[in-house]
């Protein structure tokens, strides 16, 4: 018990350290926060952006969106601020460059190939005849 | 003793599964080598299990001197969690794939689908599925070694894992991944035997049907427990884990519709011939994925380069293998069907395009940044890239599905299909209108969700009114409309849930409230809790609305001090339409402790959307196993999808 209560101790200390309020005073500051901070991974979680981590260092992030905000920067600029911080991992999206042409190019291209095969199939299939093997057509 | 009995067993399965190879592949032109492949499957399912049966020995008595149960289990651990254990580690989950792959083996040399010659080349290639992967466990992951000295007590499981979700989760997953190698051991039969008609498809829906549902449930199960166990309300990361199991999904149901072209009408043989391949090799690398540690997640145990490589050669002969022969046979199919552009067999193409096309954004998705990393460059691709895709990609296939079981095969009437649908347009229309006037905020997303969501469920309502009537072939239609409903819930539950879910972060004090969507949540207080084997911070919160009391909720934070390790234990409370969800968060210090809240909307209906889509899969396998046992079944094609 004693170990227990020590140890959660440890826990709230560290937690306690941190400044309290996260959330911004100006409501449509606080909505263009929530919506920025979802933009961004948490780099110690897996697949979880920082608006939904519970990690210490997802708070930490999200405060520090807020202070960028506040004082009064663009989402490019608190965007490259991040980016130069922790590398392009960081963003969930990752940017349409030539690196990720491919990422973003190849479910269009898929989609575009497969409805044109469809297509050639189909059409090939109305001018074949009818088999008749006997099985029922409904 | 017992180590050693499970090792003994592990190669008595290993040379009883080259033996069903060999014998099984010889088969296709022998009796006498058709009776050996049979009895070797069944005796590879006895061996296998009787492995199985020692690691869980093991675990269950605590024997410290075998490496995987120190290393994974603790005394004090509660008996479902020693049971469970078993597969929540690499060996041991392992030694679960093999003894499904046994399982389906030994059904496969029992049910004898599809005549004596195509079981037999079936059981050859499951076979040597069986050997890859005991050869895999015996040389890179063998769950029976030994420790010396043995120590006093086990390292503990990941308290991630002690959850009834572990007893579930892993098992149906694997019946789904595992049971795709059945259909692919059809379909590559199906290729040496040289019979590639439609009898092979018919002989594997059953293998395909349960394989589907299982990973239906397991996709789900997972989802659910991510949900509750997590802490924040949400319910798909877009994992590479999660990615790597809805991979085969997305093919496995391309590949029910694409069968049951090939089955009736034998249009797309070769394509349902390439998906079977595909849907087995997908489950190959979500385990590549999954076991190597190339991705990391709480389900990859242990990361080593020589497992990795092991299953990447496992991989490549497998898909390669099926490729050749793929490509050796299959051009001598002159695909020779004929519909109209108006028929089921057109929507059923749309609808593999789509889920093709889905599928492949996942597989890029994946893969992309894995190979970007080895380059040298490091990007993260997450939900909004998903989402971005598969929102217009399942609103295609919303659609367009309704058509696909109201036109008939070769030759449909689109109009008298149209007619049928008004009173699904109706419902669509309804819905749109009312989730614009009535649901704040008002979102464009919201109201197409729900329009198609609508559209769905009233034609499948449709159909079942139809069946009712006996106006359509009773349980095949009947589990198609359950399905398809069931698809139109979860995105009702996708959409309510990612649209319009309320959150709060506050800091409470005893006696202290906070509101949330209706919801007033008052803190008495936080006290400490023990467990079995972990002590807890349970907080207590009274639950009331307009004055109202409803409830109390205890959101908890778990230490387990063998493992060293804390996990949280949210509270939900539904009512079916919507859940109210609580963490606790961290100390402020002087009583008083961060509490997070979310009202998630229709979240429910994820999973009840997920489990009628099961429950559709388990009615159409019905169908199929009355027609095996207890009809009189020799017509080859003639029967209901």
């Amino acid at each position: 018990m004693k170990r227990l209560l020590i140890f959660f101790l440890f826990l709230s200390g560290v937690a306690f350290a941190a400044p309290a309020p996260e959330s911004l005073r100006d409501p449509a500051q606080e909505a263009h926060a929530r919506a920025l901070q979802k933009e961004f991974r948490c780099l110690v979680c897996q697949g979880e952006s920082i608006d939904e981590s519970g990690a210490p260092l997802a708070a930490d992030l999200r405060r520090l969106i807020r202070e960028h905000i506040a004082r009064g920067e663009s989402d490019d600029q608190i965007r490259h601020y991040l980016v130069a911080r922790y590398g392009q991992f960081i963003l969930m999206n990752p940017p349409i460059e030539p690196d990720t042409y491919l990422l973003w190019g190849a479910p269009v291209l898929i989609l575009l190939l497969g409805g044109i095969a469809a297509g050639f199939i189909v059409a090939r299939a109305r001018n074949r005849p009818a088999p008749d093997d006997g099985s029922p057509a409904v | 003793m017992t180590g050693e009995i499970g090792q003994l067993a592990l190669c008595l399965a290993l040379a009883l599964s080259f033996v069903q190879s060999v014998a099984g592949l010889i088969g296709v032109r022998s009796t006498q080598a058709r009776a050996i492949a049979n009895s070797s499957a069944l005796g590879m399912f006895v061996f296998t299990v009787l492995a199985f049966g020692a690691l869980e020995y093991a675990f269950i008595t605590s024997d410290f001197s075998i490496v995987v149960v120190a290393n994974n289990s603790h005394t004090l651990k509660p008996m479902i969690y020693k049971v469970t254990g078993v597969w929540g580690n690499h060996e041991g989950s392992m030694l679960l794939w093999v003894l499904v792959l046994s399982i389906y083996s030994a059904g496969i040399a029992l049910l004898k689908r599809g005549g004596e010659e195509l079981t037999s080349a079936a059981l050859g290639v499951q076979g040597l599925l069986a050997a890859a992967f005991f050869l895999f466990i015996l040389l890179t992951s063998n769950p029976f070694l030994r420790l010396d000295p043995m120590p006093f007590e086990g390292a503990g499981l990941n308290p991630l894992l002690q959850d009834r979700g572990l007893a579930f989760h892993p098992p149906v997953l694997y019946t789904g991944y595992v049971g795709l190698s059945a259909t692919f051991a059809y379909a590559a039969a199906a290729l040496i035997t040289g019979d590639i008609d439609r009898l092979w498809a018919r002989a594997a829906r059953p293998f395909m049907l349960i394989a589907w549902i299982a990973l239906t449930i397991g996709i789900a199960g997972g989802s659910w427990w991510a949900y509750y166990d997590l802490g924040w309300g949400g319910f798909w990361f877009w994992d590479p884990v999660e990615n790597a199991s809805l991979m085969p999904w997305l093919v496995g149901t391309a590949l029910l519709h694409s069968a049951l072209a090939t089955e009736r009408t034998g249009a797309f043989r070769v394509w349902t011939l390439l998906l079977s391949i595909m849907a087995f090799s997908l489950s190959l690398i979500g385990t590549f994925l999954v076991r190597s540690g190339v991705v990391t997640s709480v389900h990859a145990f242990a990361s080593d380069p020589a497992r990795g490589v092991f299953i990447l050669l496992i991989l490549f002969l497998a898909i390669g293998g099926a490729l050749s022969l793929f490509a050796w046979r299959a051009p001598k199919l002159a695909s020779g069907s004929a519909f109209q552009p108006a028929s089921r067999e057109t929507t059923l193409l749309i609808n593999n395009v789509l889920l093709v096309t889905a599928l492949a954004v996942v597989f890029i998705g994946t893969i992309y940044p894995i190979v970007l990393a080895a380059m040298g460059t490091r990007i993260s691709v997450g939900a909004p890239y998903y989402e971005l895709f598969f929102a217009p990609l399942f609103l295609a296939l919303m659609i367009v599905l309704p058509f696909g079981p109201r036109l008939n095969w070769r030759r449909g009437d689109l109009k008298d299909a149209l007619r049928t649908l008004y009173p699904a347009m109706g419902a669509a229309a309804v819905a749109m209108i009312a989730v614009l006037a009535f649901v704040s905020p008002r979102t464009v997303a919201g109201a197409g969700s729900f329009a198609v969501a609508a559209w769905v469920i009233g034609a499948s309502i449709v159909d079942i009114v139809r069946v009712l009537r006996g106006r359509a072939v009773a349980i095949a239609a009947f589990a198609a409309a359950l399905a398809h409903a069931g698809l139109g819930i979860t995105l009702m539950g996708i959409a309510g849930t990612t649209l319009w879910r309320s959150e709060a972060l506050e800091v409470l004090g005893p006696g202290e409230t906070m509101h949330i969507a209706g919801y007033d949540l008052t803190l008495d207080g936080v006290t400490v809790a023990n467990g079995p084997n972990y002590q807890a911070l349970r907080a207590t919160l009274e639950v009331g609305s307009g004055g109202e009391h409803l409830g109390t909720m205890t959101p908890e934070r778990r230490m387990f001090p063998a493992e060293g390790q804390e996990a949280v234990q949210t509270a939900i409370r539904t009512t079916g339409f919507s859940d109210l969800y609580l963490a606790l968060g961290d100390n402020r210090g002087q009583g008083r402790w961060t509490i997070r809240a979310y009202v998630n909307p229709l979240a429910p209906f994820i999973w009840f959307g997920a489990g009628l889509m099961a429950l559709g899969g388990l009615a159409s396998l019905w169908g199929r196993v009355r027609a095996m046992f207890f009809t009189r079944d020799t017509s080859p094609v003639v029967e209901p999808a």
